[in-house]
């Protein structure tokens, strides 16, 4: 399973049981609030506590907590564990744009070009603020910050273009700090690489 | 009682008159009500502010301002609601009023600190204003403040984080005269377990404010020195981290989120037993979960940055640590719901807002899971998912609560009802524009749209489209009911002590309440909500 496939595994096992609470809770409350209004049950019962349901109530949520926490965690191991076979790019932030470096040299902004099939690691850093790259498509984001090397990885395994946003706010130009991923077949890729700048 | 002896027209101390009697009050009562209107003034702007955000999002480019306007207000935004609404709103107006009301006490255990709080919280909120028409240009942070980007902007940064400072300082000594007459003032006949639980709230609060509130104090000493005198504590080419930044601005600024959602816990806590006529379910359960929400909510502050860089053993234990401290959120839920249960319920606009409170702040915690998780975050994080989960908690939560508390007491403060049909149309139209404004972002920042943005690619425009009418019908709702309140004022004074049924002590005493609070003696329950003597009143 791929680690978008992962995250959003994470996501839908926690909005649904979300989902349930909420519309329980909410059922509830407006069962008791018609049920119970005054004209209709003029004398109260005088019930303070009931221990056993307390701790139902306490317990089972921590379960499901819990178990939301391990899908979580789940998820976000697979977002760190890079393939050994990963390809390396260097990413620099700065103020607002976003600069790739091959390994064979060769530079680019604001644009992000990569093989199909591969499996894609980003070394992140600024030359100025905390800047964060973010890739929506593929759930990852990290922040870039000056003096170390944070990194993320995706694996390109459908060809196509993809948005790219800065999501740590960096200043006037933050938002128009984006740019574009293009996964392409690997021959273009290789000629892309060799182009001149 | 006549009303010659209510607080509104006898002096404390004695003797005093015309402004004086305000500006120099050691009265409890009055300084709850001069932090009303100044802090109901810093709310309505920050609501305008937010709103002219949301037109100008509307749009793709350019709607209505430039970016450098848009990132200012939403820097004020997010400063006048966390520091002059969220934190101070229902602590100093209704917890300097009740508190000791509550305990059964003639006033605070230090009121002249309690005059100095107020002062500090004009002079920082006037500190505030200051720093915008000052120096080099309005702040543009964010209320975050992030190193290095504050250290290097232009904009007046240095007398932003001073105004916050000082605000601090008032949090802080507010805090401190809760805590010592939480222990000192009480009435002697009143044991721990015979206290209301808005004032056990406050208490749990009264501790996280003092304990959390020195480090960012120090936090924002340490950016101006920085702005200043470059000592390169964050900053990374002299070997400093910027990081360490993070950590320090979070381990206070998530605690201050349960110094603004715990009192507003303790609201619901009084209102749903008044209107259910029943007693609170599982009052020990909700004292503990309060105490329980102070300790372990000071210790998940770094699950604000498990994207920032750190380590994976860090995101594991703070996403374990975050898992926890839902649970005593929950219990608290449960309790309020079953607290209707078998009751006798009457509607009422500080009823239904509380049942928009439930709602909205389930929401709100709910949707804090997704964050929680490690995973899930990492894509949602920064994003306007964020945006509308702390909304669905500070506004949908603190700030419904807030206004359940404002039409809760608003007889016993100024012995005055209001009109109840403008204020359940304004409950109306401000839950209803709260959830069309709201998960409109929630379903934007799955999509991916950053927050902060103030511009966006064409994908998201719709979204925002949309989002814009909900804000105004909400904006409508919340002014059409604090205007409902303030026409009332006119009506003659003619409250009844205890018009809704209410149990804890406030309810005893006159409505507005003499000067000292008790003529006579408190008479302390056994147990605060026994409704046993209100509900054989009634049936007779």
């Amino acid at each position: 399973m791929s680690p978008a496939h992962s995250v959003d595994l994470a996501f839908w096992y926690i909005l649904g049981i979300s989902l349930v609470l909420l519309l329980g809770i909410t059922a509830v409350m407006v069962i008791f609030v018609v049920r119970y209004r005054r004209s209709r049950h003029p004398v109260p019962g005088d019930i303070r506590d009931n221990l056993a349901l307390e701790l139902v109530w306490t317990v089972i949520p921590t379960l499901i907590a819990l178990s939301m926490f391990y899908m979580g965690w789940k998820s976000y191991i697979s977002l760190r564990t890079v393939p050994e076979d990963a390809m390396q790019v260097e990413v620099t932030a700065q103020m607002f744009s976003w600069i790739f470096t091959y390994e064979n040299g060769r530079e680019s902004e604001n644009e992000l070009v990569v093989p199909l099939g591969r499996a894609v690691k980003l070394n992140v850093s600024s030359v100025d603020v905390v800047h964060s790259l973010y890739i929506p498509a593929f759930r990852i984001k990290i922040d870039a910050v000056r003096g170390m090397t944070t990194y993320a990885w995706f694996q390109a395994d459908e060809q196509g273009e993809y948005d790219i946003q800065c999501t740590e706010y960096c200043g006037t130009g933050h938002s128009a700090m984006t740019a574009r991923l293009r996964i392409v077949p690997e021959q273009e890729y290789l000629a892309w690489l060799e182009a001149e700048e | 009682m006549t009303a010659a002896q209510s607080y509104l027209e006898q002096s404390s101390p004695p003797g005093r008159t015309g402004w004086k009697a305000w500006l120099l009050t050691h009265d409890h009562k009055r300084l709850g009500l001069m932090y009303l209107w100044a802090i109901l003034f810093w709310f309505v702007l920050a609501v305008i502010l937010g709103l002219l955000m949301r037109t100008e999002l509307m749009g793709m480019g350019r709607t209505i301002m430039g970016p450098e306007a848009y990132n200012s207000m939403f820097t004020l935004h997010g400063v006048i609601m966390i520091f002059l609404f969220g934190i101070p709103a229902i602590p100093s107006i209704f917890g300097n009023f009740f508190l000791p009301i509550q305990l059964g006490a003639d006033d605070v255990f230090f009121p002249r600190l309690n005059l100095l709080s107020w002062y500090l919280f004009m002079f920082g909120g006037g500190f505030a204003v200051f720093s915008l028409f000052s120096g080099d240009g309005f702040p543009d942070t964010g209320w975050t403040f992030y190193v290095p980007f504050s250290i290097s902007s232009a904009g007046n940064v240095s007398l932003t984080v001073t105004a916050a400072f000082i605000l601090g300082m008032s949090s802080m000594l507010t805090g401190l005269n809760f805590v010592t007459t939480f222990h000192r003032m009480r009435d002697k006949a009143m044991g721990p377990m015979q206290i209301p639980l808005f004032t056990w709230s406050l208490y749990a609060t009264a501790w996280v404010q003092i304990l959390a509130t020195p480090v960012i104090a120090i936090t924002f000493v340490l950016v101006v020195l920085e702005r200043f005198l470059s000592i390169g504590l964050f900053e990374p080419d002299k070997g400093g981290d910027p990081l360490l930044y993070q950590h320090l601005f979070w381990m206070y600024s998530h605690p201050a989120v349960y110094i603004i959602i715990l009192p507003a816990m303790g609201v619901i806590s009084e209102i749903i037993p008044a209107f259910s006529r029943k007693s609170i379910f599982g009052y020990k359960a909700i004292v503990y979960s309060s105490l329980a929400i102070a300790i372990a909510g000071s210790l998940v502050w770094a699950h604000h940055m498990y994207s920032s860089g750190m380590s994976d053993v860090s995101v594991f234990v703070f996403s374990l640590l975050t898992f926890l401290v839902a649970v005593p959120s929950a219990v608290k839920v449960f309790s309020w719901v079953s607290t209707m249960y078998k009751g006798s319920i009457a509607m009422s606009p500080p009823f239904f807002l509380s049942l928009c409170f439930i709602y909205l702040f389930t929401v709100g915690g709910l949707t804090g899971l997704v964050l929680g998780a490690a995973g899930t975050d990492i894509h949602v994080h920064d994003t306007h998912f964020v945006v509308a989960h702390f909304h669905f908690v500070m506004l949908g939560g603190t700030g419904f609560a807030f206004f359940a508390a404002l039409h809760y007491w608003w007889p016993k403060m100024f012995g005055v009802m209001y009109r109840n049909r403008p204020a359940y149309v304004g409950a109306v139209a401000a839950a209803v524009g709260f959830v069309f404004h709201f998960v409109p972002m929630l379903i934007l920042g799955m999509q991916g749209m950053p927050r902060r943005y103030y511009d966006y690619l064409p994908q998201y425009e719709t979204g925002n489209f949309l989002a814009g009418f909900g804000a105004y019908l909400l904006v409508f709702g919340l002014l059409l009911m604090l205007l409902n309140l303030v026409f009332s004022l006119r009506n003659p004074r003619t409250a009844p002590a205890n018009p809704w049924g209410g149990t804890t002590l406030e309810w005893s005493i006159p409505s507005p309440p003499p000067v000292e609070n008790f003529t006579d003696s408190p008479n302390i329950k056994d147990f605060p909500y026994d409704f046993s003597e209100i509900v054989s009143n009634s049936n007779k």
